[in-house]
């Protein structure tokens, strides 16, 4: 299958393991990424809680610039996903704003393609069987816990993603590679996201108290699809509870014996590499 | 004169907020509730009260990380999550100074990178917020070390029609 690819600031950055992890399970999986022209930042939570019009504005722009591609669009950030799903929301529910936002932005949306995130096509298109039939190093001793948080499925008739109270999707891949994925009742709970910077002493003890569950849970890492619960699992738990945390593509590339988790590993904040020495996984 | 509960539900532009019944569902689950000063419901409350002052001067908006777990489970539908941004914003348009002053300082640095790159460069980014909040040294560690792993680079690709993203800021800016 081909899909448009946008990957969304993050991933050029602080998330180039997630980028580059999504890239190489694509190719393996046969689905052909075609990187959206001259993309733009879709403005995140800075935009919408400061500007309702430039957080529809902004998504807008990159969705017409998707819908050239007349292929419908990954967008492996949560956060992305999130707003660029809000856009199409708003500007397919109300005439009024789509013509001023198109105005705004200097052409025209059609709303054609469709917004996926790489979870669900995994799990969707590809799916579970085709997936377990390319596995050759199966993640045999990783306990994880799979951690939505909140952008891929709030609110659920905006997101359309999972069940938004139980989601299992991820999990369901997780175990098809070979995991022992440990359920919990945390996969939903916010992290704190974009309070990470400004205020870092309440994101701690929200992530303090997820790790915490997590281990309670029996897990050895956690695992998820948004670089900003990555940033704040990976850096903002107090030292007594950190684990390990992956996106979730680095364990499907680990599991199909591709190139480049330990080069990915290696960009971690707590190193996940003596978890996967001793369980001979790397 | 519209009241201040008129002019909030003109700006959610959805359910009317007093069909709140004050169950307290969006408390219980709200993951900021122990930092806020205000919970939820009781902002719902203010602003039906017409406690303007307090509501735009509280902490309680801005601590709101838009995780939308109010409004997914409140039975009468009355989007929390929106009426947070919508106060936001209503702080904003008529110059109340925002409570929590690092948590908007750090909106305006995120929206001025995208002003100036199209796309977010971490590191300048991080550069404005500091000097903004005058916060110059946390994270400071955590940063050099993102360097050195080359996840932090200072001339990431920009967006090159960087007109039409001047121009989206231009065209949205509130009077
Ligand atoms: S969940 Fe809904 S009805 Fe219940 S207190 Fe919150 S806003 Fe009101
Ligand atoms: S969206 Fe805001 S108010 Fe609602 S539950 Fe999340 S943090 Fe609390």
């Amino acid at each position: 299958m081909k899909v448009s690819y946008y990957p969304g600031c993050s991933l050029h950055g602080t998330a180039k393991e997630y980028d580059q992890s999504v890239r190489a399970v694509s190719r393996a999986l046969g689905i052909e990424l075609k990187e959206v022209d001259d993309w733009s930042c879709c403005g995140a939570t800075s935009a919408h809680s400061t500007n309702f019009k430039l957080s529809i504005a902004l998504p807008a722009r990159n969705l017409i610039a998707a819908e050239k591609n007349a292929l419908d669009v990954m967008v492996p950030c949560a956060a992305c996903f999130n707003r660029f799903k809000t856009a199409e929301h708003h500007l397919k529910a109300d005439k009024a704003l789509k013509s001023e936002v198109e105005e705004i932005v200097g052409g025209k949306y059609h709303g054609g393609i469709a917004i996926r995130n790489p979870i669900d096509i995994i799990f969707k298109d590809i799916g579970l069987d085709t997936l377990e039939g390319k596995v050759t190093k199966p993640l045999a001793g990783l306990k994880p816990v799979s951690y939505y948080g909140c952008l891929l499925l709030r609110p659920p008739e905006i997101c359309g993603f999972d069940d938004y109270e139980n989601p299992v999707i991820l999990d369901k891949i997780l175990s098809t590679l070979g995991a022992d994925t440990r359920p919990w009742s945390y996969k939903t709970d916010c992290c704190g996201g974009s309070l990470t910077i400004s205020r870092t002493d309440i994101v701690s003890k929200m992530v303090s108290k997820i790790m915490s569950m997590a281990r309670e849970a029996g897990a050895n890492c956690v695992v998820t699809a948004c670089p900003v619960c990555m940033a704040n699992l990976d850096m903002r738990a107090s030292d007594n509870v950190r684990l390990p945390v992956f996106y979730f593509t680095e364990l499907v590339a680990l599991a199909l014996g591709l190139q480049g988790p330990d080069t990915w590993f290696k960009l971690h904040n707590v190193d996940p590499r003596p978890l996967m020495k001793s369980l001979a996984l790397i | 004169m519209q009241t201040f509960l008129e002019q909030v539900n003109e700006k959610i532009d959805g359910v009317p907020i007093q069909r709140c019944y004050h169950c307290r569902k969006c408390t219980a689950g709200c993951p900021l509730a122990f930092a806020m000063e205000y919970n939820p419901n009781k902002i719902v409350k203010m602003i039906q009260m017409g406690r303007r002052n307090e509501v735009l001067n509280s902490a309680t908006i801005w601590l709101c990380a838009s995780c939308e777990t109010c409004v997914t489970r409140c039975p009468n539908e009355v989007d929390i999550a929106r009426m947070m941004d919508a106060l936001r914003q209503m702080a904003i348009e008529t110059g109340v100074a925002a409570k929590e002053k690092n948590i908007l300082k750090f909106h305006e640095s995120f929206l001025s990178n995208i002003k100036m790159f199209g796309r977010i460069n971490e590191p300048t980014m991080m550069v404005q917020y500091k000097l903004k909040s005058g916060d110059l040294f946390s994270d400071m560690g955590m940063g050099i070390d993102m360097f050195l792993k080359g996840k932090l680079s200072l001339s990431s690709p920009k967006t090159k029609d960087l007109g039409a993203v001047k121009k989206i800021f231009e065209k949205t800016k509130q009077a």
